[in-house]
């Protein structure tokens, strides 16, 4: 702790405080929306499709409506009147609120009963009888595009494929030209399969319309409250709701991980229901439709190669991605491209050149998707990368770590222009990557694993070596349906010192009460203890785009040190009052303002506060308070680097993690104990699907395995021990240093599990195995059986 | 996730069930640790009208040991079995057996009768009870019955017990040598694959062995022609490998999203061995 600036009761950057907010949270007294009730309050539960694609020719409400506690069922032609049956997606789609006259996924939303309990309407939505008419399904996106495939979205103007959009990045031609001047070329079709981010809190809101003064307030699980805010008054003003009379508050959450960034029909329905009865109405999902229907995050099928020289330099790399995006494009990607991120997927190499292109197309699925745990797409990009850089390594047979060395972007070299346009803020590498392997013994390792290879084991050595990029953005970049993705904070302090700070971000589970607390700390002084933290509610905090794609800490954790250094300078005029002294006599030290060379002449940040509103200087406004809203030069592009070990039982082909050594790099730190748990959550979110989680469709567009008894979630019985440790590199356009670190293990953690499992089997002539890894897929790939 | 609506009742003796049952016709079902039922209730695959609770019925408790046979009550959870001292002296393959069901919660409600009662075919304890020679020991109101574990088992959710028919006890002979290999569905934890092997050797010869293998197929099973290979055997390698390759029995294997048809053949064999190599070390 010798590094830190303040003392350990102050609490500022690099304390391991405890979490403030735990000590709700670990007595069972969070609250969360379900948790809400309101008087007068009645349920809803929705009617979903069980066909992929089919035309509705009929609902008849009937026998629901005559169930007891059964007061209303909402269809589509419900909302038709209101103009509320479609809505915009996130990427400036259409989706369905409820249908009129087709489904387009199974699990769709079809109709909703309002009652007056949850037994009632579970009841309820099992009697609404719907007659469908099943129409063909496309469940293959490499099929979408076939000239006789059924139209998914003829409800859209000139759409006359499933074809939606195509995106490059880089420069194809000198790409080309140098894959035709490489020694090597190594090429593989890697898929990262649908999953979801299983929060385990699925979404729900309580809608409340009050008739009498026009007030919409909802309660709902939302990673963004001020954005759905906009959108609601967006899509919902011509019925009467605008901006000023709707209040969307986020209480706590239970997990987000990019799936409550979206607008979900449910929400929609709810608020309509409550504006058409002026009753409350909730609605909580169960864990199937959570599963079943809500965003899925991925489905990426990517072509890679790489060009390489003999002696190991990677020159080249060429990416063709199929994106399968469901029945609409319903990303919540915060940026202007279409794929998000995953032009960063030169990752940490010094490419001489790229080309890099993503189509879309819609398919029979739920829509999507969401970035589960990463900035959008950034997660498909290190996996490629990672995995096409160990391919090279086993081809020219070198050593998957030297390759690495070889070819990463010089410490020297940032801030670093990729060939997709990135402008990297600062790294380290090299030094990552040494202090991985040192932690680790790689060399031991490869002895080890030499020996057992002689005795017929399994062991295998996997690699990742990631660059992240997070923190949207600088507002040219980054929007939401336009609003750009700047972030806020606003901080009063009280007469007596003490402070309440609010965010436009939204913490769920990310710590935010504790470690925004710290920045304030750090800047003024004030112990981390005397800030009040809040967030969520539309009506109080400042206007701010949310938490997802690791952005708080550099957006609105930015913002809440800029507001401090204006109240800082603030506080000096004060201070140069009480001290009567003048402004350029001062010096700063923790928590107080001293005359220069008379340290005992001194006052502090809570002598100041209580002045503010008793004794300020004339001329000076009373009070001491500042808002900022951060609108960041860059992204921050934390790293790392990663080294797996695995065992494979060869009868089963079960792979175990034996050790995972992470080396992470996220800057400035503000509280290790909570990087140190975020980096344990988010491996353990990587580990999920490099080894379990996939979910998948027949071709009916059946999901097959939509419960947890099929989807495995790990629990702490899957999770292997992890081990950690860190290099700093401070970004140095942030106004602390920091970078954003949620998401970096769960980007970096598939890559290394995979590149280790196969490096157990390399000697058999294994090149790639998709993920998840599963026991049958890795007994196919020893006994050189097809996947099934 | 909600059931259909029910009553519920408790019976406090076998007598009262069975009056609380035949009041309730086909509409009623005996609920014990409520760990099949509950979830089948929630996704109302299930939807009983009346559920009669059996698990304060007395004389269903308990294990005990007399005559060279363990009485293992019906309602014994999981978990009781898992650290019997009896159990884990006297059949130590059946105490591993109900340590690696489920998970800990699982274990504490789930109970031998209802699990054998309901039959899934993921179960584990099927396989272990055909193994170890197990009797199930079966009350109604127009009396009792025993029938062998080997005979109990007869496909899908399917037993030849009645409907009405209360799982009493469960009776295991004192074993030589006993264990069970398991390869779990690692989402649910129900077996993919798991067989017992009750092994009797003498002077390094196999005098005698039962194999029950349980996830493979649709119900489970002895596997008669892998006991016919290893009888008389010393157990050798040649032997345990091709007595793991006949261990599927030509029988139609389950397919589903954890396992193929041919994993499943394969993973078998690998249980058998596994089980084997501990019963031989045990013995
Ligand atoms: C998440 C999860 C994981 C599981 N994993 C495993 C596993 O790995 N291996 C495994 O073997 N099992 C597993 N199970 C099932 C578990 O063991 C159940 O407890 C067991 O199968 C049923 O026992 P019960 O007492 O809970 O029966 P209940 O759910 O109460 O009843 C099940 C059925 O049996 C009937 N019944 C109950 N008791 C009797 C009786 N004494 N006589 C006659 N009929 C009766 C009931 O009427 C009902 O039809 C799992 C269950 C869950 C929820």
């Amino acid at each position: 702790m010798s590094k830190c600036k303040t003392s350990s009761e102050v609490g500022g950057m690099g304390h391991s405080v405890k979490r403030k907010e735990d000590a709700r949270f670990i007595r069972g007294q969070g609250n969360y929306v379900d948790d809400v009730v309101r008087p007068g309050m009645v349920f809803m539960d929705i009617v979903r499709s069980p066909y992929a694609h089919a035309k509705i020719k009929s609902i008849n409400t009937e026998k629901a409506l005559a169930h007891p506690g059964v007061a209303a069922v909402i269809t589509g032609e419900t909302l038709k009147e209101y103009n509320l049956h479609m809505m915009p997606t996130l990427m400036s789609d259409t989706q369905m609120v409820l249908p009129i006259d087709k489904v387009c996924y199974q699990s769709q939303e079809v109709a909703a009963v309002i009652g007056t309990d949850r037994y009632a309407v579970a009841d309820g939505i099992e009697l609404v009888e719907v007659e469908y008419e099943p129409l063909p399904v496309v469940v293959d996106p490499f099929k979408a595009t076939d000239p006789d495939a059924p139209i998914i979205r003829d409800d859209k103007e000139g759409q006359e494929s499933n074809h939606i959009w195509h995106w490059e990045e880089g420069d194809k031609e000198a790409t080309a030209e140098i894959f035709n001047n490489s020694d090597v070329v190594v090429k593989e079709r890697i898929y990262i399969p649908r999953i979801h981010v299983a929060s385990i809190e699925t979404c729900g809101c309580v809608s409340e319309f009050d008739k009498a003064t026009g007030q919409l307030t909802v309660w709902m699980t939302t990673q963004a409250p001020h954005a759905i805010r906009t959108v609601l008054a967006l899509v919902a003003g011509h019925v009467g709701l605008q901006e000023d009379k709707i209040r969307v508050i986020s209480p706590d959450i239970g997990g987000g991980f990019g799936g409550k960034v979206p607008v979900y029909p449910g929400y929609v329905i709810a608020i309509a229901a409550s504006v058409v009865t002026g009753l409350p109405v909730k609605w909580i999902e169960d864990r199937r439709e959570n599963l079943q229907a809500d965003s899925f995050a991925r489905d990426y099928h990517m072509d890679c190669e790489i060009a390489a020289d003999k002696d190991g330099t990677l020159n080249g790399l060429r990416i063709k991605t199929l994106a399968d995006n469901g029945y609409a494009d319903a990303a919540a990607n915060p940026s202007k491209y279409p794929a998000g991120m995953f032009s960063i997927c030169t990752g940490s190499y010094d490419f001489k050149n790229a080309f890099v292109e993503v189509d879309g197309v819609y398919t029979n699925k739920p829509p999507g998707g969401v970035a589960y745990r990463c900035s959008f797409r950034v997660t498909e990009a290190v996996h490629a990368i990672e995995r096409m850089v160990d391919m090279v390594a086993d081809e020219i047979m070198m050593d998957a770590a030297e390759l690495r060395m070889k070819n990463f972007i010089p410490k020297d070299a940032f801030p670093y222009h990729s060939p997709t346009g990135w402008e990297y803020d600062s790294g380290d590498y090299h030094a990552a990557l040494q202090l991985a392997m040192d932690n680790i013994g790689y060399d031991k390792l490869l002895e080890e694993q030499k020996e057992k290879r002689e005795r017929g084991e399994f062991m295998g050595i996997g690699i990742c070596s990631f660059t992240e990029v997070v923190g949207a953005g600088p507002s040219k970049d980054f929007d939401i349906l336009g609003i750009k993705m700047f972030d806020s904070s606003e901080i009063r302090i009280h007469p007596t010192g003490k402070a309440i700070a609010r965010f436009g971000t939204k913490s769920q589970g990310q710590g935010h009460e504790t470690t925004y607390a710290q920045i304030i700390a750090e800047e003024l002084g004030i112990p981390y203890t005397d800030v009040s933290v809040e967030e969520g509610d539309t009506d109080t905090a400042p206007y701010g785009l949310g938490t997802y794609a690791s952005r708080s800490t550099p957006t609105a954790g930015a913002a809440a040190a800029m507001a401090c250094r204006k109240i800082k300078a603030k506080a000096k005029k004060i201070a140069a009052h009480l001290l009567e002294t003048s402004e350029e006599d001062l010096e700063w030290e923790v928590g107080k303002f001293s005359v220069k060379g008379v340290p005992d002449k001194a006052v502090t940040i809570q002598d100041i506060a209580f002045a503010a509103y008793t004794n300020h200087p004339q001329g000076l406004e009373a009070g001491l308070e500042a808002t900022h809203y951060y609108d960041p030069p860059n992204l921050t592009f934390p790293f790392g680097s990663y080294i797996a070990v695995v065992d494979i039982d060869s009868g089963t082909g079960e792979v175990k993690v034996r050790r995972f050594m992470a080396v992470d790099d996220c800057g400035n730190i503000i509280n290790p104990m909570i990087v140190e748990g975020q980096i344990h959550g988010g491996l353990t979110q990587g580990l999920a699907p490099a080894l379990f989680e996939e979910i998948s469709y027949d071709e009916e567009g059946n999901m097959t395995g939509g419960s947890f008894m099929e989807y495995l979630v790990p629990t702490a019985v899957e999770t292997p021990h992890w081990e950690t440790d860190k290099t700093i590199t401070p970004s140095p356009h942030h106004p602390i240093g920091a970078k954003g670190v949620g998401e970096s293990p769960t980007v970096g953690a598939p890559p290394a599990i995979v590149n280790a499992v196969v490096d157990a089997l390399s000697h058999l002539g294994v090149k790639h195995i998709d993920i998840p890894i599963t026991p049958e897929k890795v007994w196919r790939a020893i006994h050189k059986k097809e996947v099934a | 996730m909600i059931a259909y609506k029910f009553d519920y009742k408790v019976a406090n003796s076998i007598e009262e069930a069975f009056s609380m049952l035949s009041s309730a016709g086909d509409a009623g079902s005996f609920i014990s640790g409520g760990h099949s039922l509950v979830p089948a209730m929630k996704l109302r695959l299930a939807e009983p009208e009346t559920l009669i609770d059996i698990s304060k019925i007395p004389g269903m408790s308990g294990v005990a040991i007399e005559d060279g046979f363990i009485t293992i009550g019906g309602l014994v959870t999981h978990a009781e079995v898992a650290s019997s001292y009896i159990i884990k002296e006297s059949c130590p393959g059946l105490a591993e057996c109900a340590g690696v069901i489920g998970d800990a919660q699982v274990r504490n409600k789930g109970t031998i009768g209802g699990n054998v009662a309901h039959a899934d075919p993921g179960s584990d304890y099927p396989g272990a009870l055909i193994a170890f020679g197990a009797t199930i020991c079966l009350s109604s109101s127009e009396g009792s019955r025993e029938i062998a574990a080997e005979n109990f088992f007869t496909g899908l959710f399917d037993t030849a017990k009645e409907q009405g028919e209360i799982v009493t006890a469960v009776k295991v002979p004192v074993a030589s040598s006993s264990a069970y290999a398991k390869f779990p569905n690692p989402a649910s934890r129900y077996a993919v694959v798991g067989v017992g092997v009750a092994l009797n050797m003498e002077n390094s010869t196999c005098q005698s062995i039962i194999i029950g293998v349980t996830g493979a197929a649709d119900h489970a099973y002895r596997a008669k022609e892998s006991e016919s290979i290893l009888n008389g055997s010393e157990l050798e390698e040649n032997n345990i490998e091709k007595a793991a390759s006949a261990v599927s029995e030509s029988k139609e294997m389950m397919n589903d999203l954890v396992a193929s048809a041919d994993y499943r053949t394969h993973l078998c064999g690998v249980m058998l061995k596994r089980a084997i190599a501990k019963a031989k070390y045990r013995s």
